[in-house]
């Protein structure tokens, strides 16, 4: 189908056939000028494509976070009250009560990168220079042990170094694992055996909001 | 249905004996005048903007305060169980946001499409508005939506257990109109949409899905979108999960892998029991609850002629069929749906029956255009285990009493 909308009067045909419409579009929009891409485009890709120059180690990341971080995520990044924790949690994935952190679940470092320069300090977004960034990465990779040595240089080079520890915790959408209609049609008649009880009431455990 | 037939009888001959035996007393509401029969009501300048009656003051969004750390990062929820028919009302949209409800001037207001394109471009709302405008109903769910469920009966309405979905008319520009514009080169896969708010959000969507149903969208429901559902413009992602469908947009750049961000990593991703997540499951899947009776609509009529109805949906076409059971899940009856069938928006299905004042366990079973069945909750977690989180679209009891209160139970 044409992009173009039904002409509803003959001087209309004769500017819509006039224009090719897929070659030339409609002309609208303008450039984007460079350092306006500069200015929005500030993501970071697991190739490490969007990382800026800079640098930072850990022991510079423990002051910044603890300046800037520590009041809602903690010191040691376990989380004040309800705020996210980011560390810790290794190997529970598979427990009762998972813990998903940075160092736990999260499988890519540049993301963290990404993150915190892009939405954090919450209420204070894209406020950190570079240099603290790469700092505050470090010092959350290094409370979840993925870094070692608290004078670890993060930059653009080393980064690609940073291994993961859930890295291939990740797998494809494999669904349908319900069945479908191809399993044969779902059951109409007398589909359990004895009457049905009530097992679980949500009133038992009390959780719905005041005035319901 | 069998069921119905005895009853019917039943409520037949007792509603007989009621009329010939009682004799009622007069109605007030018919033998007195009203005030608002006597005196003038209010004149065409008192709401430039109309609003519901006080009557309805019951039909709100409403939150809860413990699921999050701060309202400023957390969601509320659709009052389904006070609606009707298939379209959300703009004001009543559920909300979920990660940095506050961004206001934002529509003439600062800016789209950017850069990355893997012949011509980086800069567009106004002004310039979005010229190209050729499609108005589309689409259903938009968080993929989180009944996700306090999954360990069991939790939230005790409807509100709360399945309220994170809405459904508008939107009306905007395909999507594919602005890359064609700046012209996607030929090794793009992927788009990554980009919020204007504090929080930034970003979510990477394939190419192909973006050029074929993706659109750009600035009013629902005929007016300009609200603030909090992006205002003044958002990409809407028909079938996927709400998250991708960025408020706010500013940006798009176009590329040639995903980028993995926060919330298609820490988030939107489906943990399974093998300790393994799922990644990038982006439709919502065929899902369906009862919204009258339910808890927070208990039947106040007594027995006699009951409407139970409710909404169905699925990211994936169209609401083929609703199966309904108020003998949960023994034996099943096939629900009316009435009103339009669109794709991936919401369907309203209606079941009447005859209650004879016993206990009901209500429940409600979906399936789709492709197929797809709504599973049990025991199917469910049988296959995923109980932290997922995130694409619960198990099959919901509501337990009604003798004396139409309703809550929300497991059966087994
Ligand atoms: C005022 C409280 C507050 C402060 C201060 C704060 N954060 Fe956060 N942080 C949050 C909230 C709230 C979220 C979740 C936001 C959402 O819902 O999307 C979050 C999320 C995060 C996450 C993602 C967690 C996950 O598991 O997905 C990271 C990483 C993070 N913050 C790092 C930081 C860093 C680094 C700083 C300091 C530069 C910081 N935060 C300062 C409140 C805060």
């Amino acid at each position: 189908m044409s992009k173009w909308a039904e002409p509803g009067v003959a001087a209309l045909v004769i500017i819509a056939l006039a224009t090719p419409a897929f070659a030339e579009g409609y002309g609208l929009g303008r450039p984007a000028t460079d350092a306006e891409i500069a200015a929005w485009d500030i993501d970071i890709r697991p190739d490490g494509q969007g990382l800026p120059e800079g640098q930072g180690t850990p022991l510079e990341g423990e002051e910044i976070y603890a300046g800037q971080c520590a009041v809602c995520h903690g010191d040691f990044g376990e989380g004040v009250d309800r705020w996210p924790i980011l560390v810790g949690g290794f190997d529970t994935l598979t427990e009762d009560r998972p813990v998903k952190t940075i160092g736990s679940y999260w499988p890519f470092a540049s993301t963290v990168w990404d993150y915190v320069h892009r939405a954090m300090p919450f209420g204070e977004a894209q406020s950190l220079s570079d240099d603290e960034v790469y700092a505050i990465v470090a010092y959350l990779l290094y409370m979840n042990d993925i870094i070692e040595d608290e004078e670890a240089v993060l930059s653009r080079e080393t980064f690609a170094d940073v291994e993961m520890p859930n890295a291939d915790g990740f797998i494809p959408d494999d669904r349908p694992d319900m069945a479908t209609l191809q399993q044969g049609e779902p059951c109409m008649r007398d589909c359990t055996d004895a009457p049905l009880k009530v097992i679980m009431r949500a009133r038992v455990l009390d959780v719905t909001p005041e005035g319901e | 249905m069998t069921l119905s037939r005895r009853n019917l009888l039943a409520g037949a001959a007792g509603s007989a004996a009621l009329a010939t035996t009682v004799a009622r007393a007069d109605d007030p509401a018919i033998t007195e005048l009203p005030d608002w029969s006597v005196y003038l009501g209010d004149g065409v300048d008192a709401a430039p903007y109309g609003v519901p009656s006080e009557y309805e003051a019951d039909a709100i969004r409403r939150d809860v305060p413990w699921l999050t750390a701060d309202p400023v990062s957390s969601v509320n929820f659709t009052p389904l169980h006070k609606l009707e028919g298939i379209i959300t009302p703009n004001g009543l949209c559920f909300e979920r946001h990660h940095s506050g409800v961004a206001q934002i001037d529509p003439t600062e207001h800016r789209l950017m499409i850069n990355g893997l394109v012949d011509k980086p471009l800069v567009f106004t709302m002004e310039d979005i508005r010229r190209f050729p405008r499609e108005n589309r109903i689409y259903f938009l769910e968080c993929a989180a939506n009944t996700g306090m469920e999954w360990r069991g009966a939790q939230l005790n309405g409807c509100q709360f257990t399945h309220g994170m979905v809405h459904c508008v008319q939107y009306t905007g520009v395909p999507l594919r109109y602005l890359l064609e514009e700046a012209g996607v080169r030929t090794n793009a896969k992927w788009i990554m949409p980009e919020g204007a708010d504090a929080s930034a959000m970003t979510r990477s969507i394939p190419l192909e899905k973006a050029l074929d149903d993706c659109m750009v969208a600035f009013a629902m429901n005929g007016e300009a979108l609200r603030p909090e559902q992006g205002y003044p413009l958002r990409i809407v992602v028909p079938g996927w999960e709400g998250n991708m469908w960025v408020k706010w947009l500013r940006r798009i750049e176009v590329g040639d892998e995903p980028w993995h961000h926060r919330e298609e990593t820490s988030k939107y991703t489906d943990l399974l029991e093998s300790g393994k997540a799922r990644r990038f499951t982006w439709e919502m899947d065929v899902k369906s609850v009862i919204t009258n009776p339910s808890p927070q609509a208990p039947i106040t009529h007594g027995k006699g002629h009951t409407v139970l109805s409710g909404i169905a949906w699925s990211g994936r076409g169209t609401v083929e069929r609703v199966d309904v059971s108020i003998d949960g899940g023994r034996n099943w009856t096939t629900a009316r749906i009435d009103g339009p069938s669109h794709t991936k928006a919401l369907h309203r299905f209606y079941h009447e029956f005859d209650w004879d004042g016993s206990p009901l366990l209500l429940q409600s079973r979906a399936i789709d255009s492709e197929g797809w069945v709504q599973p049990t909750k025991d199917a469910l977690r049988a296959m995923r285990g109980t932290e997922s989180i995130y694409h619960n679209n198990s099959i919901q009891t509501w337990h009604v009493r003798k004396g139409g209160e309703v809550e929300n139970v497991e059966v087994g």
